[in-house]
């Protein structure tokens, strides 16, 4: 029983990250992987599952990354920053590319990304995305209680679906009384 | 006055030193899927149809950024027009594989007869009770559209729609709140939510039309007449909470997916386009 579910999240975690099994390939991976996202610097891009694919060639360095939101402006921001750090140490000729298919996921979100985000002040999504990417969409909107990441509770409120930035959401904390943003399931 | 606006005036004074207001060039270079892939002709014209409906809307709900009743809708309409110009870029950056044409080329420099965008999403904005309306059927319409497209056998639409579906899921959930809001709300709200769908509801059934094109699509592009059950029965509900009914009267003629509009495209395009043809390869 034990093994399975180790088995399921090694699956998922590989889903969320694809690190390279080559050598070279991973370390520009562990370098890529350092570039945060501009508009919450707590989170890096691998972190959010952004980080796609990094691949070390001869005479080249191929990067994918996936858009968080099709739309989302941070995207241009953060493969800038991918082709500054891996030029800044050394590589030569690297590309970044953005693809679209497997769609990105909330549910890609490390469990280090969440504690920095609450830490940051931002509510970590709770839950699972339930429209799916692939395969049908599920019939179930589980609402599930948002916990104010500044006093922990879970009386709070939804003041405005969209917030901020396309991935958040606004909230207000009915016992401390402090608005907050809330990183939404996608 | 910056210096900026004396680039913008010296460049007007001489029409061919349009090169001075480009401050940076990003491009979207994006591969959609693993690979490179280019559209058909017709693969094309069909991610032109949906790309534009997109476009079109997108630049409809900017308008509403500082004009909508309460700050929350400035930033919740923005948001959704700018999830749906994703959706646009990605459609017609595909689009324009097929023709050797950017999403800017596809965007900036096709004129009136050209855009292939649905006469809904030309509608103007009216009043808020209006433009949600427009986002209630539209946004329920994408849905059941994008869900089906997942399963295209064209890997990039199907790419594109399992992207867009989730997004597009916050858009239908957005424009139900507000239609249940109004209708429930003041008597004038109600009297403006009723005013509004009336006034949007002829042009239901062309999203629904099946032209040509689509029986050359089998299998890749989904039957707009097929979705029809799975709109109407989407938004019923919604429409009993609200003690709406489903207009009755005309049926607006449509024509969009060939080129025939409504008089209200060519204003939109006309300020969308401007400043690209005022600088032609200027770039921001």
């Amino acid at each position: 029983m034990v093994t399975t579910q180790v088995h399921a999240s090694d699956q998922h975690e590989a889903m969320a990250r694809p690190r390279p099994s080559d050598t070279l390939s991973l370390a520009a991976w562990t370098i890529a992987a350092r570039v945060v996202d501009p508009e919450i610097p707590v989170l890096t891009i691998e972190d959010l599952g952004v980080l796609r694919s990094v691949k070390v060639t001869s005479d080249a360095v191929a990067v994918t990354l996936t858009p968080t939101y099709s739309g989302c402006p941070a995207m241009d921001a953060m493969r800038d920053d991918v082709l500054g750090v891996l030029t800044a140490a050394g590589y030569q000729n690297v590309s970044v590319r953005l693809v679209l298919s497997p769609a990105w996921t909330t549910d890609w979100m490390s469990e280090i990304g969440k504690a920095k985000l609450r830490e940051y002040g931002i509510a970590a999504p709770t839950g699972h995305a339930t429209v799916r990417g692939s395969g049908p969409a599920g019939p179930i909107r589980l609402k599930m209680a948002v916990k104010c990441p500044r006093c922990s509770s879970l009386n709070t409120r939804e003041l405005a679906r969209f917030g901020s930035t396309s991935c958040k959401s606004l909230y207000e904390c009915r016992d401390c009384l402090e608005p907050f943003d809330y990183f939404k399931v996608l | 006055m910056t210096d900026d606006t004396v680039n913008i005036d010296s460049a007007e004074a001489d029409a061919d030193n349009h090169g001075h207001v480009a401050v940076d060039v990003t491009t979207l270079d994006a591969e959609l899927i693993e690979g490179p892939s280019v559209a058909t002709a017709d693969i094309a014209e069909y991610a032109l149809w949906l790309g534009d409906d997109s476009l079109i809307l997108a630049q409809q709900l900017g308008a509403w950024i500082s004009r909508a009743p309460e700050l929350e809708e400035d930033v919740a309409l923005g948001n959704v027009g700018l999830d749906l110009i994703g959706h646009a870029r990605s459609l017609l950056h595909y689009a324009g594989t097929a023709t050797n044409r950017s999403e800017d080329d596809l965007a900036y420099w096709r004129t009136e007869p050209d855009f292939r965008s649905l006469h809904i999403v030309e509608q103007p904005n009216g009043d808020f009770a209006h433009t949600i309306a427009r986002q209630f059927i539209v946004s329920h319409y994408l849905f059941e559209l994008y869900s089906r497209l997942r399963a295209s056998a064209d890997a990039t639409l199907a790419a594109i729609a399992a992207k867009a579906v989730k997004e597009v899921d916050y858009h239908r959930d957005h424009s139900k709140q507000w239609v249940l809001r109004l209708t429930q709300g003041t008597d004038e709200s109600r009297r403006r939510m009723v005013t509004a769908l009336s006034d949007l509801w002829p042009y239901v059934e062309e999203i629904f039309r099946d032209d040509p094109l689509i029986e050359r699509l089998e299998g890749i592009a989904v039957r707009p007449s097929s979705l029809r059950p799975a709109f109407d029965a989407a938004i019923a509900p919604v429409l009993a909470e609200a003690e709406l009914e489903i207009p009755r009267g005309f049926v607006a003629s449509g024509g969009g997916r060939t080129g025939k509009h409504s008089e209200h495209l060519a204003f939109l395009l006309a300020e969308m386009q401007v400043l690209t043809r005022a600088h032609p390869g200027a770039s921001w």
